[in-house]
C-alpha cells in the first residue's frame, strides 16, 4: 500500500510539472497578437542550447518572435518564479509558527516593502541595479530592514518565540501602514501609483529581472528544502522537536532569513501580491499530504501554476489595458479556498 | 561521590543545580544535587509549582542551568551535540496535542530522526524498531489515523511510542498518565516496568499520583519549592512526615493486599 501511496505522489508531481510547460506555452500565445500554440512553442525550444538548432523559425513572423521571447516570455517567467517563491515560503511559515494563517507577509515585509517603494516613488530618485529600478531597490530594503527590526524586538534574550514574532510583525505592519497613509495624505497626486504598487503586475517585467528573480528562488527554495525533515518535527511541537535532537532556534533563525531575502525579491519585482502564500499551501497538502519533503516542492509547482495563469488573466481579460495581478488572485482563488474547507473541514491546517 | 565499578559512566549527575527563567526572576531551582544510576525507574513527585516540569527542562538542554550543572555519563550536559543528546535521552512530553494531518506512524518514526540522515527514507531496521515500539505502546492497531483525531490517550501512547522508538538509555515523561483512564494508566506503567527490564532502559518520571509513583517507581525524588525535599528508596521517601511536610495534607498508608506496596490515603485535618 505504501508502494502505490509513493507511485501516485510521483504521478501528482509530473501531472504538476507537465501542467505547468502547458501553461506556459499556452500563456505565450494568447493576448493582443494570438500566436498558435505550436508556433509559440517552436519559438521557445528554438532558444534552449542544442535542442534549438534543430528547429526552423523561418516560417515564423520576427515581430511574434520578439513578442514571444521578449515580451511574454519574462512575464510569464517572473509570475512563475514569484508565485514559486511566495507559496514556498507560505508552507514553511505555517509549519515553522504552526498557524494555518500564515503567510509570506506575516513578519511585516510587505509593508516594509511599501514604505521603501512608496519613498522611492516621492523621492522621484532614478537608478537602476541588477534590473530593479529605484521602486524594487527600495522596496527590497525596506522589506529586509523591516524584517530585521520585528526579528529584533521579538527576541527575548537569544530566542525567539514564535508568538512574539507574528504579533510584532502584525504591530509593525500596521504602524507602517499608516506611515504609508501619512505620506499619501501629504502628496494627493502620487496616490495612484503607490495604490496600483501595492496591488501587485508583474508589467514591468524584463530578462534582467528573471534573472533577478531566479538566483532568489533558487538559493531561496534549496535551502528551504534543505529543512524539509525539521519542519516535519516542529510541526508536532516544540519540545518534541528539541527532544529529537533538533536545535529549533538556529532553524527558525535560518529560515526566516531565507524566507525574508526570498519575499523581498518578490516584493522588490512584482508589488505585494497577497493570497498565494497563504491558499496555495494549503490546497497543496491536500495532495501532498503533510511531509514538507513533498509538500515544499509541490507547493512550488502550484505557486508558479497558479500565478502564470493570473496573471495571464490579468493581462488579457480587459486588454488593452490591464488588472493588478493580485485582484484577480484574490478573486479567483476566494471561492476555490472557501469550496475546499466547505468539503475537508479537518484536513486544512498545517 | 559513590563507588562502584562503573561509577560515572552509567549516570547522570546533578551538581548545585539553580535555575531561573529570566535574569530577574526567583530561582525556580535551587541548589539541587542528586545522582540517577542506570536501572531503576524514579518518580519525581511532588505539588504544582515545585519545579518538577523545570527540572525536567534542564536535564534535557531545553534550558541552561544558572549555577551548577548536569554530567550525563561523566560529559557536561552543554557539551552534548543535540542529535548526539537525543540518542541518550527521549522525552515523552507534557503536552499531547498534535494539531497536524500526520499519521501515527509517520509520528512514531520521527523518533529515528537523530539516526537518519537529512533526506534519507526509512531503513528497514529503523521499520521495524519503529512497528515493536508500536506493538508495545498498543497503538499498531490506529497507525494510520492522523495524530490530530486521536483522543488524548491515544496520543499519549502515540508519543511514548516515538520516545522508545528514539532508542535511548534513559527515558524521560513528564505526568505520563494525566491523560489516561484507569486501564491505560497501568498498561503505560507496566510498559515502563517492562522496558526498564528488557530493554535496560532507565526511567525517570514526573508523577502525580502517589500510589502510581509507590507502586511502580522504585526511587523517589520529592520536590518543594525548587529543591529535593527527599529521595531514595520509595518507602523511605514515602512517609507520613515526609508527605504532610511536602503536601501540607495528611495520609494514612495502609498495606496494599494485591502487590504488596503501600497505599496512601490523603485526608484533611477538620
Amino acid at each position: 500500500m505504501k508502494k502505490r501511496n509513493r507511485v501516485r505522489v510521483h504521478g501528482v508531481g509530473f501531472l504538476l510539472i507537465i501542467i505547468l510547460a502547458l501553461e506556459v506555452i499556452l500563456s505565450a500565445s494568447v493576448g493582443s497578437a494570438n500566436l498558435s500554440f505550436f508556433n509559440s512553442l517552436k519559438i521557445i525550444i528554438h532558444r534552449i542550447p542544442v535542442i534549438g538548432n534543430f528547429y526552423d523559425l523561418s516560417d515564423v513572423k520576427e515581430v511574434y518572435i520578439k513578442i514571444v521571447w521578449d515580451i511574454r516570455m519574462p512575464r510569464i517567467l517572473l509570475a512563475g518564479l514569484t508565485g514559486c517563491a511566495l507559496s514556498v515560503v507560505g508552507a514553511s511559515f505555517q509549519g515553522l509558527f504552526k498557524n494555518p494563517l500564515a503567510d509570506p507577509h506575516i513578519l511585516g515585509v510587505s509593508s516594509g516593502a511599501a514604505v521603501g517603494a512608496t519613498i522611492a516613488m516621492l523621492s522621484g530618485m532614478t537608478m537602476s541595479f541588477m534590473g530593479l529600478g529605484v521602486i524594487g531597490i527600495f522596496a527590497f530594503l525596506g522589506a529586509l530592514i523591516t524584517v530585521f527590526i520585528v526579528y529584533q524586538i521579538a527576541c527575548v534574550g537569544n530566542k525567539i518565540s514564535t508568538v512574539n514574532i507574528v504579533l510584532t510583525g502584525t504591530a509593525v505592519s500596521m504602524m507602517l501602514s499608516a506611515v504609508i497613509s501619512l505620506l499619501m495624505a501629504f502628496h494627493h497626486d502620487q496616490i495612484e501609483k503607490v495604490y496600483l504598487w501595492t496591488m501587485g503586475s508583474f508589467s514591468s517585467a524584463t530578462w534582467q529581472k528573471v534573472s533577478f528573480m531566479s538566483f532568489f528562488t533558487l538559493v531561496g527554495i534549496v535551502g528551504i528544502f534543505m529543512f524539509a525533515k525539521e519542519l516535519d518535527v516542529m510541526t508536532i511541537g516544540n519540545d518534541s522537536a528539541k527532544s529529537l535532537g533538533i536545535d529549533t532556534s538556529r532553524v527558525k533563525k535560518y529560515l526566516i532569513i531565507l524566507a525574508s531575502l526570498l519575499v523581498a525579491a518578490c516584493v522588490s519585482v512584482s508589488g505585494i501580491i497577497g493570497f498565494v502564500g497563504l491558499v496555495i499551501p494549503h490546497c497543496i497538502r491536500l495532495i501532498s499530504g503533510p511531509k514538507h519533503k513533498r509538500l515544499l516542492p509541490f507547493s512550488a509547482l502550484g505557486g508558479a501554476i497558479f500565478m502564470i495563469f493570473c496573471d495571464t488573466i490579468a493581462r488579457t481579460i480587459t486588454a488593452p489595458s490591464e488588472l493588478p495581478v493580485g485582484v484577480i488572485t484574490a478573486i479567483l482563488g476566494t471561492p476555490y479556498f472557501i469550496y475546499l474547507l466547505q468539503h475537508n473541514k479537518r484536513k486544512l491546517g498545517a | 561521590m559513590r563507588e562502584s565499578k562503573n561509577s560515572y559512566k552509567s549516570q547522570i549527575t546533578v551538581n548545585e543545580l539553580s535555575w531561573k527563567p529570566t535574569k530577574d526572576h526567583k530561582n525556580i531551582l535551587e541548589k539541587i544535587n542528586i545522582t540517577f544510576d542506570k536501572g531503576n525507574i524514579y518518580g519525581i513527585i511532588g505539588p504544582n509549582g515545585s519545579g518538577k516540569t523545570s527540572f525536567i527542562k534542564n536535564l534535557l538542554h531545553f534550558v541552561e542551568p544558572d549555577k551548577g550543572n548536569i554530567m550525563i555519563e561523566d560529559v557536561n550536559l552543554l557539551d552534548y551535540r543535540r542529535k548526539d543528546l537525543a540518542k541518550k535521552i527521549a522525552l515523552v512530553p507534557q503536552n499531547t496535542t498534535m494539531d497536524s494531518s500526520f499519521l501515527v506512524y509517520d509520528v512514531v518514526m520521527m523518533g529515528r530522526v537523530p539516526y537518519q540522515k537529512r533526506f534519507a527514507e526509512a531503513s528497514q531496521s529503523d521499520i521495524d524498531i519503529v512497528t515493536e515500539a508500536m506493538i508495545l505502546t498498543d497503538c499498531y492497531s490506529f497507525k494510520d489515523k492522523e495524530v490530530d483525531m486521536l483522543s488524548g490517550g491515544e496520543a499519549q501512547r502515540v508519543l511514548t511510542a516515538r520516545a522508545i522508538a528514539q532508542d535511548t538509555e534513559w527515558l524521560i515523561l513528564d505526568e505520563p498518565t494525566a491523560s489516561l483512564d484507569v486501564k491505560h494508566q497501568i498498561e503505560l506503567m507496566e510498559s515502563l516496568v517492562k522496558l526498564k527490564k528488557h530493554k535496560n532502559k532507565t526511567i525517570i518520571t514526573v508523577l502525580h499520583d502517589i500510589n502510581i509513583a509507590a507502586t511502580y517507581c522504585n526511587q523517589i525524588i520529592m520536590m518543594k519549592d525548587g529543591k529535593v525535599h527527599s529521595h531514595g528508596k520509595t518507602e523511605e521517601v514515602l512517609t507520613k512526615d515526609k508527605l504532610r511536610e511536602v503536601y501540607e495534607i495528611n495520609f494514612e498508608i495502609l498495606d496494599n493486599m494485591k502487590n504488596g506496596k503501600k497505599y496512601y490515603i490523603p485526608y484533611t485535618c477538620d
